[in-house]
């Protein structure tokens, strides 16, 4: 695997979605001979079944291949797959930091695309050299020369040498290989300066511990070293190193400066691996940590308990488990009246809330209810305390706040022209403020609004796509807070409040709302033996009300001839179902009928 | 083995002269030859439980079906052979019947036998009503059955009534009622009409004009009170009776005694088990024996039978039987819901009021299964 750090190349793929990312790196795989074609599965990088099955890439990955040029020699290539949609900005900046070029891939039928340009910016502004590549020229639709030019204006990039390629049949792929041989920088770095690798990627296996995937900026590990974790002080002794490679581990003696690698070394501990740390070694340290990583910020909150209250610490430990591949994932624990002990958990955005969510679902077998999910805003408290609420229980006293703020997201949407009325009709709904609109080319538009953050998690991407027919691409990035009227909505059962139930709005929304959501409940909430009142109220004073009336009959009239076996059976049944009831209040909802409240879409 | 306590026996008679529409009982047309066959069949598995074990039988009673259909004979014959085989000491025997012949000759012969219960499907005393239901009889021909029964020395008879039926207003309800006070008899079962999905009810649901649930429930609170008005205490969900005259028989299903069922459909409850006999009278008939139906009488069947009586859940009747009291949680839900009028609680235990037992299935679930 050893060669001359001239003849490594280290870089990413960035692409909007289903513009053909993971497609090509599998022909990449492929033509480097790293994957026998028999075993072969689609998409070889993205492992997650919800990746294959969503069709995106969630975590960063990184492979070794060895790529026979034109020139003779023979290259490293060390792919790192990056994720592409907004919510994994951070995974895509972290990837970012351990390459020195990216492959710019353009649906040659869609051109550039609101993720196009987001992915673009980071890698420019990583430093990257960026090697265009204009993809699907199989299709009728392609207009290679169009999206040339688009990378060109729109971008600001040469794209002269871009090769068209289909990376579903194979075409030109071998162009794309010489383009990142001859255009992405080899690394630099001194292997006999003291190590300085960073962590990009880390995982729990149940065999080797926690693994972290490293790019050595200087210096050398080997078996044996003893390796400090610069932002935590955590020291720990190399098991194994080498290359990570398309069908496994490939131990080697060593890795050094410019590499991309593997390090096992029997890290057990969650927090002692941290992505986006600085690895060195304990005896020989260096002295700064790297830079280069961009905070991460959640963005979005949510509560998450489990079903059955007995599952709380098995919650926890997935949750730990999660946030060692996923460092943009926070959690802190919290208690609700209505759900019981459960966790308050952090986002990037609601994708990555889903993931999130589906994950602990489907790999960690856990049953959940989570709650509405919120931003965070800014109070101000009449006596100057600044304070952040990303849990609408923790709101304040209306009487008590000076000044609430909510934040603002600077969001770009790509839509054929056709569409611009009804997107902006979309953003005045959603209280947007209209920025500027630029076109692409003649019948593609930019189109440029300042939107409440609040407004995009409550099915925005949703309401888009409907109105333009899938067409639009979608990009935001937080641009700050803004002063905002804003208001905590309270749901009230049998008179009393359900915290896990209210939300903070804005003024002009609570009332549509607050009525959607009291009908909601009473269709939702089976009727019961007393009558429930359902109220919607905002500081006191209720908006909207619905009644869930009493049962009135319910019985087995008859029992006779001590054929008691049906309603046995209804017991039974009746049993089980109280398992799966949530005591809000003094009301028994079922659990899915909570679950339904909760999800905010139609 | 010998049990001192004894059981009831339960004959179920598989044979109607028509369905009605609405009931979703075992029951088959039938010829002379099958039920000779039928009555020899019962006879022989008495016969046959009798050597096995023994037991005392204190309750006999043949429901349907309509045992009537069976004549007075058979009946006389199976009532000679239970004697036989049980005893019958003191006994309760009772058999159901439906007015649509005379059968002043069937009581007399019945009440020679030794039985000394009748139970008259009078349903409603409105012959629209009657007709709505698919009954084949009238008002006047049901007064004459009782009249007949009292005449044959039967000083316990019962009358069904269905509420909730189509065109059923509160005032015909009263009707019926009344019907049954002035025919001075001792018990009535008044039953809310359920669809059920294998009848022909169950198949034109959408085009009967029932009364919607609200006006359901009211016809029983209204059929509630106006029996007992007339001296007809509740003591079952849908039992009424004048003092002294409850079903033993039929007590002992909801106090969760023992009982042998024969007959197809029939169920059992002995020796702590519960079986039944398959519906199929071509399978009872060939000797099939009854399916096994796992064990029965624990602490939750038990208390969900137990609240379909007045009398409720006590410490008392639990700690007789299990050897503890009703557990602190039951009583603590029980009461939640004495506000609303569906429980009453005392220091016996708790019961449920008439508008409790109109949302029992709930209402028992809630809180044998409160936390």
């Amino acid at each position: 695997m050893s060669v001359p750090r001239e003849r490594i190349r280290n870089f990413s793929i960035i692409a909007h979605i289903d513009h053909g990312k993971s497609t090509l790196a599998d022909r990449i795989l492929e033509q480097t001979k790293s994957v026998a074609l028999r075993d072969m599965e689609n998409q070889l990088l993205d492992s997650m079944d919800l990746e294959r099955e969503r069709g995106i890439t969630i975590k960063a990955h990184a492979v070794t291949l060895v790529y026979s040029a034109a020139d003779g020699q023979d290259y490293v290539f060390n792919l790192i797959d990056t994720p592409g949609h907004v919510d994994f900005n951070y995974e895509v900046s972290r990837s970012l930091a351990a390459c020195e070029g990216a492959v710019l891939v353009v649906d040659a039928s869609q051109g550039i695309e609101a993720q196009t340009l987001a992915n673009t910016y980071l890698a420019v502004d990583a430093g990257l050299e960026i090697v265009p590549v204009i993809n699907k020229i199989d299709l009728p639709s392609a207009q290679p020369d169009r999206v040339r030019t688009e990378i060109e204006d729109v971008i600001g990039i040469p794209a002269d040498e871009a090769p068209c390629i289909s990376a579903k049949l194979g075409t030109n792929i071998d162009q794309v290989m010489e383009q990142i041989v001859k255009n992405v920088p080899p690394p630099q770095g001194d292997e006999n300066a003291p190590l300085k690798a960073l962590i990009f990627d880390s995982y729990y296996d149940a065999y080797k511990g926690v693994i972290i995937h490293v790019r050595l900026m200087d210096g050398q590990v080997h078996p044996g070293d003893t390796i400090l974790m610069m932002s935590t002080g955590a020291r720990f002794t190399v098991v194994e190193c080498g290359y990570g490679r398309a069908t496994g581990f490939e131990p080697s003696d060593g890795l050094s400066a410019g590499e991309v690698g593997y390090i096992a070394a029997s890290i057990k501990a969650v927090k002692d691996a941290r992505v986006g740390d600085t690895v060195t070694l304990a005896d020989n340290p260096a002295k700064q940590a790297l830079p280069g990583y961009r905070a991460v910020q959640p963005m979005v909150f949510c509560g998450i308990y489990p079903a059955d209250g007995a599952h709380y610490s098995d919650l926890r430990d997935a949750l730990e488990k999660l946030q060692l591949n996923d460092a943009a994932l926070s959690f802190e624990p919290e208690t609700s009246v209505a759900l019981g002990f459960g966790f308050r958990c952090g986002f990037l955005g609601l994708l990555h809330m889903e993931i999130i969510q589906e994950r602990l679902e489907r790999e960690y077998n856990l049953d959940l209810v989570t709650t509405a999910p919120s931003v965070v805003y800014r109070i101000t408290k009449t006596n100057g305390e600044v304070v952040f609420i990303d849990n609408p229980t923790n709101y304040p006293d209306p009487s008590l706040i000076s000044m609430a703020e909510e934040p603002i997201a600077d969001a770009h949407i790509y839509t054929p022209s056709e569409y611009v009325g009804n997107i902006m009709e979309l953003c005045q709904e959603r209280r947007g403020t209209f920025k500027n609109m630029n076109y692409i080319d003649t019948d593609r538009v930019d189109i440029h609004y300042e939107l409440p953050l609040n407004e995009i998690i409550y099915d925005f991407f949703d309401a888009l796509k409907s109105r333009t027919r899938g067409y639009a691409s979608f990009d935001y990035e937080l641009s700050g807070y803004k002063k905002s009227s804003l208001v905590k909505l309270d749901i009230m059962l049998n008179g009393e409040v359900v915290d896990a139930l209210s939300f903070i709005i804005h003024s002009d929304k609570a009332y549509p709302r607050a009525r959607k959501m009291a009908e909601k409940l009473a269709e939702k909430i089976p009727r019961q033996l007393f009558e429930i009142p359902i109220q919607a109220c905002v500081g006191g004073r209720i908006i909207a009300r619905e009644t869930v009336r009493a049962m009135r009959k319910d019985v087995l009239a008859k029992c006779y001839g001590g054929d008691i076996t049906r309603k046995k059976k209804l017991l039974e049944k009746q049993k089980e179902g109280k398992k799966r009831m949530r005591q809000l209040g003094t009301v028994e909802v079922p659990q899915e009928a909570f679950m339904s409240v909760l999800k905010l879409d139609e | 083995m010998n049990n001192a306590e004894p059981i009831g026996l339960y004959i179920h008679v598989p044979f109607c002269d028509g369905k009605c529409p609405y009931c979703d009982f075992y029951s088959l047309p039938a010829d002379e030859e099958t039920m000779d066959r039928y009555a020899e069949r019962v006879a022989e598995e008495m016969g046959a439980f009798a050597r096995k074990e023994s037991h005392r039988v204190d309750t006999l009673y043949f429901g349907g079906g309509t045992p009537s259909l069976l004549g007075g004979k058979r009946l006389a014959y199976l009532i000679g052979k239970a004697r036989e085989c049980f005893g019958l000491q003191n006994a309760e025997i009772t058999a159901e019947a439906n007015p649509a012949k005379d059968l002043s000759g069937f009581f007399e012969e019945l009440r020679a036998a030794g039985a000394n219960r009748i139970s008259i499907g009078l349903q409603s005393a409105d012959e629209g009503e009657l007709r709505l239901l698919g009954r084949r009889h009238t008002a006047m021909e049901a007064i004459k059955a009782v009249c007949d029964a009292q005449k044959a020395g039967f000083e316990n008879i019962s009358l069904d009534l269905m509420l909730a039926i189509q065109k059923q207003t509160p005032e015909s309800l009263k009707r019926s009622i009344a019907f049954c006070v002035d025919a001075g008899i001792q018990h009535v079962s008044a039953y809310l009409l359920k669809v059920e999905p294998y009848t022909a009810y169950g198949r034109k649901k959408g085009e009967l004009a029932l009364p919607d649930e609200g006006e359901a429930a009211d016809f029983y609170l209204l059929a509630c009170a106006e029996l007992e008005k007339h001296g007809f205490h509740q003591y079952e969900i849908s039992n009424f009776a004048k003092p002294g005259f409850e079903s033993r028989h039929n007590l002992k299903y909801w106090r969760c005694r023992e009982y042998l069922g024969i007959g197809p459909a029939a169920h059992s409850f002995l020796n702590g088990k519960r079986f039944y006999y398959n519906r199929s009278l071509k399978g009872f008939l060939s000797g099939e024996p009854p399916v096994q139906d796992g064990e029965g009488g624990g602490f939750e069947e038990y208390a969900m039978l137990a609240l379909r009586l007045t009398e409720g859940l006590t410490h008392e009747g639990c700690r007789a039987r299990f050897g503890f009291g009703i557990p602190e949680r039951i009583v603590r839900a029980a009461k939640l819901y004495e506000k609303g009028g569906l429980t009453v609680c005392n220091e016996n235990g708790f019961h449920f009021t008439p508008k409790g037992f109109l949302v029992s299935n709930m209402l028992t679930s809630e809180i044998l299964f409160a936390k």
